[in-house]
């Protein structure tokens, strides 16, 4: 089956969006335009994401159980669906934060005596 | 995968739609704080989004295709893996192709006959008018009920409130001259309301009208007047008129009647089950109906909503004003019928058409089904020793990262392509089967044109491939795909002996089969047990295959005078007999089995109190001289009739052995007692006593019978002479059924009278075999799933017990080299056989004495626990499982310990 390969699909940008979504979501609830500017501006604007590419990655964890939703209202009075995180969610942020950071480590020791 | 998703698409894909729609607002209000025009603020939040159709496709696609791929891929290697093992997949194709071919061919015919409405318009409402009569004891125990007389129907037909049309319907044949040869058709009188209870619009024309049953002119002694009209069945139509529009207003010459056609009914068009060449109006002559002439058949549609109980208590009320509005003649008394306690007993016309058949092919479905699972058994066997073989792979595919779930979904995938694969070839055989089925089925199948491998029987066919293919697929995929599959990549490659555990599955099929093959061997043989007391039930006739039987009828308005009709029979009796190589020839009203229905009516002896005119109803027969002799029925006492007797009006009579022994003893002593029928007939002399006659049936009980001659003085009632005139001939002759004979015996009935023709021509062998041909049928089909359940046990047995000694290869090595005698390796295997037979043989029996409790109908002189059935079979069984187990067990003999122990 031919896909469209959107530029965050591969398996390990993908991971990564998820975490930054789960990580978004620890603050509460919040809909899909929050949360995409939300990395945007924690980022310091450096990680550019395509804002629609985020609701694939949301339906993906909410089917993994690690997110819910439910329809709300957004602040200025529209009608918004509204994600939170799940305890299992929770639990795979805690575990997957580790992960990355020991993975981050990692090839930072391989990079830095290079540039050394 | 998510199933939610993917069967609700549409409401899951609005919600989407309107979750980018909502981000697309709050980005657009937040551009338009920003300053922007809300142009430009709208395109800016739609070019942060990007293509919100290609989002939704994505996330619907994320959903579906990753499990319809897996699916997709699963029956690919499925394929693959069944083209990689022909033999196995031949033996699995060919077990399953016989068995869902059988099924579908068995369901075709159950679901064509027994489970399809009637061909009827609304067939739900229509019922037929049965009544049953205790009181009147030889007609009700015949005739499953007792039939309308015509006095009845104007009263039910007149006053009932829970019918929108009914009538009454006579079966009945007639001579049509003047087409070409003479010949005798198949007739349907039917009353006014018959035609409009079956709604079933004509063809052509029009059908009879109220006005077609006004009698033209009366006809003395009969129910009918006569009438001048027709209707065609639509095969008499294209037969004799080769389907020409302008047969309509045509006349055709039945019974010497002039009648014209007035309409054609549609093809496939019956009369219940009665299938007919013509129809003609019943046209009662209304006027001076008795009560009695019980000899038609009702039918009804129902109101709306109006239930058959309700009818039963509508038409009882109604019984009363028939015995005060109508009368059987002066000074009787129409109460008289309360003593025959007549009780309405309506029933659903489907019931009435598919009647005792129903039960038969229930059996036989029920018995396919049972074999369906025999060979579900053996090829989740066949399974069960593959997926041992492929432990390895499925080890690998584990350790790969693949899921129980994923194996599970593989496995199963496999089978049932297994499964839809044997469906495919089962359609060829199911045609087959189809045609087998229906050339052996009873001849009174009924509804025989309606069976076809239609889309019901193919949507059988596809869920029985499905499900088949499931249950033989499910217990090897859960044995194998659990987890702990990752044991046997470190046992691989070892002949570790086996464990008891990995046999169970096996064990537990093994002896299930042995256990279903025991049921089916039981139903078989009580089925030949049941054939067996049939044929030697005497019937009351001998040698009937040289035996030919004809119909000759002489109408009224071929030959009016009674004696002269009576004189063209002797006629044809004496050129027939002239014929070389007839030794004797009679004729009879009808001949035993024949199923034409005689008379009914009760007799008084002379010397017997006549009970205020209350006494049994009896069969009335009508005989020549020299039937009997014909027939070989033997004479008990006194003598056959003579033509002295019969011209000469003498009052002279004969009874069967039961009603003479039931009046008076015993045969001889009823010689020379007189008895009558009602108090202004003359007392008959009993002259003579012929032994017992299975008129209904080899299986049904005697009735007791009167035989009176065929040319009587009060035929019908006092001083109305008159001559029997539809009669069966009987031929006594070595040369019967062959061509030649035919011919000459047609030739001589024309060298008497060119109009009369020769009606169902068949030896009495073949009435015979046609009155047992349900027992015959079953036993056939039994017989046939039975030696299937058989021959698929044997091949269970040998596959389990074949696999075990390949597989303990290494355990007899070791035995034998310890020194254990080869016929002590030989007989463990086969006690080993023993042991599952016998434990599937006590299950067997168990469920043998439940199940053939529900083929007691279909049982004849033994019961349904019959001992010689259940003490043979066993022993049949247990001798095949030794059988079946001898051939491997020998090979486990002869293992090299060598050899064996060499190749760890």
């Amino acid at each position: 089956m031919p896909r469209n390969e959107s530029p965050l699909n591969s398996e390990m940008l993908q991971g990564t969006l998820d975490l930054l979504i789960l990580r978004t979501l620890v603050l509460g609830p919040a809909h899909g335009h929050t949360i995409a500017h939300a990395i945007e501006r924690g980022s310091d604007d450096v990680l550019q994401i395509e804002h629609g590419s985020l609701y694939p990655a949301l339906h993906r964890l909410e089917s993994r159980g690690w997110i819910a939703s439910f329809w709300g209202t957004s602040d200025n009075n529209r009608k918004a669906r509204y994600y939170r995180l799940t305890p299992e969610g929770r639990r795979q942020l805690t575990a997957q934060t580790a992960r990355w950071e020991q993975v981050a480590r990692a090839i930072g020791r391989i990079l830095k005596p290079a540039e050394e | 995968m998510n199933w939610r998703n993917i069967l609700r698409r549409g409401k899951w894909d609005r919600e989407r739609a309107e979750e980018i729609e909502s981000y697309v607002a709050i980005e657009t209000d937040e551009n338009i704080t920003r300053g922007m025009t809300p142009e430009a603020a709208r395109a800016a939040a739609r070019r942060k989004l990007g293509n919100s159709t290609a989002i939704r496709e994505e996330i619907y696609r994320m959903n579906t295709m990753v499990f319809l791929d897996s699916v997709a891929r699963d029956f690919r290697y499925g394929l693959r893996a069944l083209a990689k093992n022909p033999t196995f997949t031949a033996v699995a194709l060919i077990t399953l192709a016989i068995g869902i071919g059988a099924n579908t061919a068995v369901f075709s015919v159950l679901d064509g006959v027994v489970l399809e409405p009637l061909h009827y318009p609304k067939p739900e409402q229509l019922v037929a008018l049965r009544q049953i009569a205790p009181g009147a004891a030889g007609l009700a125990s015949f005739s499953e009920g007792l039939p309308l007389s015509p006095s009845m129907y104007y009263t039910y037909a007149e006053h009932n409130r829970s019918f929108q049309s009914m009538g009454v319907w006579v079966p009945a044949s007639a001579n049509v001259t003047g087409l070409s040869e003479p010949e005798q058709v198949r007739v349907v009188a039917v009353s006014d309301g018959v035609l409009q209870t079956f709604a079933v619009a004509p063809a052509l024309g029009r059908w009879l009208s109220a006005t077609d049953q006004v009698p033209v002119a009366t006809v003395p002694g009969s129910f009918s007047g006569r009438s001048t009209s027709v209707m065609l069945s639509y095969g008499y139509w294209q037969r004799r008129f080769g389907g020409d529009r302008s047969a309509i207003g045509r006349n055709i010459t039945v019974d010497a009647t002039t009648r014209q056609i007035v309409g054609v009914m549609p093809r496939g068009f019956h009369v219940v089950n009665t299938d007919f060449d013509i129809i003609v109006p019943l046209a009662l002559q209304r006027s001076g109906l008795p009560l009695a002439g019980f000899g038609f058949n009702g039918v009804a549609r129902l109101k709306p909503g109006v239930a058959i109980s309700q009818a039963n208590a509508d038409l009882a009320h109604l019984l009363p004003v028939w015995m005060d509005s109508w009368s059987n003649g002066p000074g009787s008394n129409g109460h008289f019928y309360e003593n025959w306690r007549i009780a309405p007993a309506i029933r659903p016309l489907k019931q009435e058409v598919v009647g005792g058949v129903s039960d038969v092919l229930w059996v036989v479905m029920a018995t396919i089904g049972l074999v369906m699972l025999i060979a579900c058994a053996n090829v989740t066997n066949l399974l069960l020793v593959r997926a041992e073989v492929r432990r390895q792979e499925l080890a690998l595919r584990s350790a790969l990262g693949a899921g129980t779930g994923r194996i599970i979904g593989a496995l199963l995938a496999e089978s049932v392509t297994l499964g839809l694969l044997g469906g495919l070839m089962g359609i060829g055989v199911a045609e087959a089967g189809l045609k087998l089925l229906v050339a052996l089925g009873p001849a009174n199948l009924p509804r025989l044109s309606e069976i076809a491998l239609d889309a019901k029987s193919l949507a059988f066919t596809l869920a029985l491939s499905v499900l088949s293919g499931l249950f033989f697929g499910l217990i090897p995929a859960l044995k194998y795909a659990g987890p702990r599959i990752s044991t046997a990549l470190r046992s691989a490659g070892r002949g570790a002996s086996l464990s008891r555990e990995r046999h169970r599955a096996r064990n537990v099929l093994v002896v299930s089969q042995v256990a279903m093959a025991m049921v089916l061997l039981i139903g078989a043989g009580l089925m030949i047990r049941t054939f067996q007391a049939l044929r030697t039930v005497q019937p009351g006739f001998t040698d009937p295959q040289h035996v030919e039987t004809m119909r000759i009828s002489i109408p009224r308005e071929l030959v009016a005078d009674p004696v002269r009709a009576t004189r063209t029979q002797n006629d044809l009796a004496d050129k027939l007999a002239a014929i070389p190589g007839v030794t004797s020839v009679g004729f009879a009203s009808e001949l035993p089995m024949e199923g034409y229905g005689g008379g009914w009516d009760n007799v008084f002896a002379e010397d017997k109190p006549d009970n205020g005119g209350i006494a049994p109803m009896r069969l009335f027969e009508f005989v020549s001289p020299g039937y009997f002799v014909t027939a070989g029925t033997h004479l008990l006492a006194g003598r056959e009739l003579t033509w002295i007797d019969v011209y000469g009006q003498r009052p002279v009579v004969l009874l069967s052995a039961n009603l003479a022994r039931e009046l008076w003893g015993s045969p001889s002593a009823a010689l020379g007692k007189r008895l009558r029928q009602y108090p202004s007939m003359p007392w008959k002399e009993v002259i003579g006593v012929v032994e017992d006659v299975r008129e209904n049936g080899v299986d049904k009980k005697t009735p007791e019978t009167v035989y009176w001659p065929t040319l009587m003085a009060d035929m019908y009632g006092p001083s109305l002479l008159d001559a029997y005139r539809e009669v069966t001939f009987a031929i006594r002759s070595d040369r019967t059924g062959t061509e030649g004979f035919l011919n000459q015996v047609r030739q001589a009935v024309w060298s008497v009278n060119a109009s009369l023709p020769v009606a169902s021509t068949r030896t009495m062998q073949e009435i015979y075999d046609r009155s047992i041909a349900r027992t015959s049928f079953t036993l056939v089909m039994l017989g046939i799933a039975g030696a299937l359940a058989l021959v698929l046990g044997i091949v269970g047995i040998y596959g389990v017990i074949a696999y075990a000694v390949s597989q303990r290869r290494r355990e007899i090595g070791i035995r034998l080299a310890l020194g254990a005698p080869q016929s002590e390796v030989r007989r463990m295997f086969m006690r080993y056989a023993l042991t599952l037979s016998g434990i599937g043989v006590v299950i067997g029996l168990a469920a043998a004495a439940g199940v053939t409790r529900l083929m007691s109908s279909l049982l004849f002189g033994i019961a349904p626990t019959d001992l010689l059935t259940y003490a043979s079979v066993p022993f049949v069984l247990l001798l095949a499982a030794l059988l079946a187990s001898y051939l491997p067990a020998r090979r486990a003999a002869v293992v090299d310990p060598v050899e064996t122990l060499k190749a760890e």
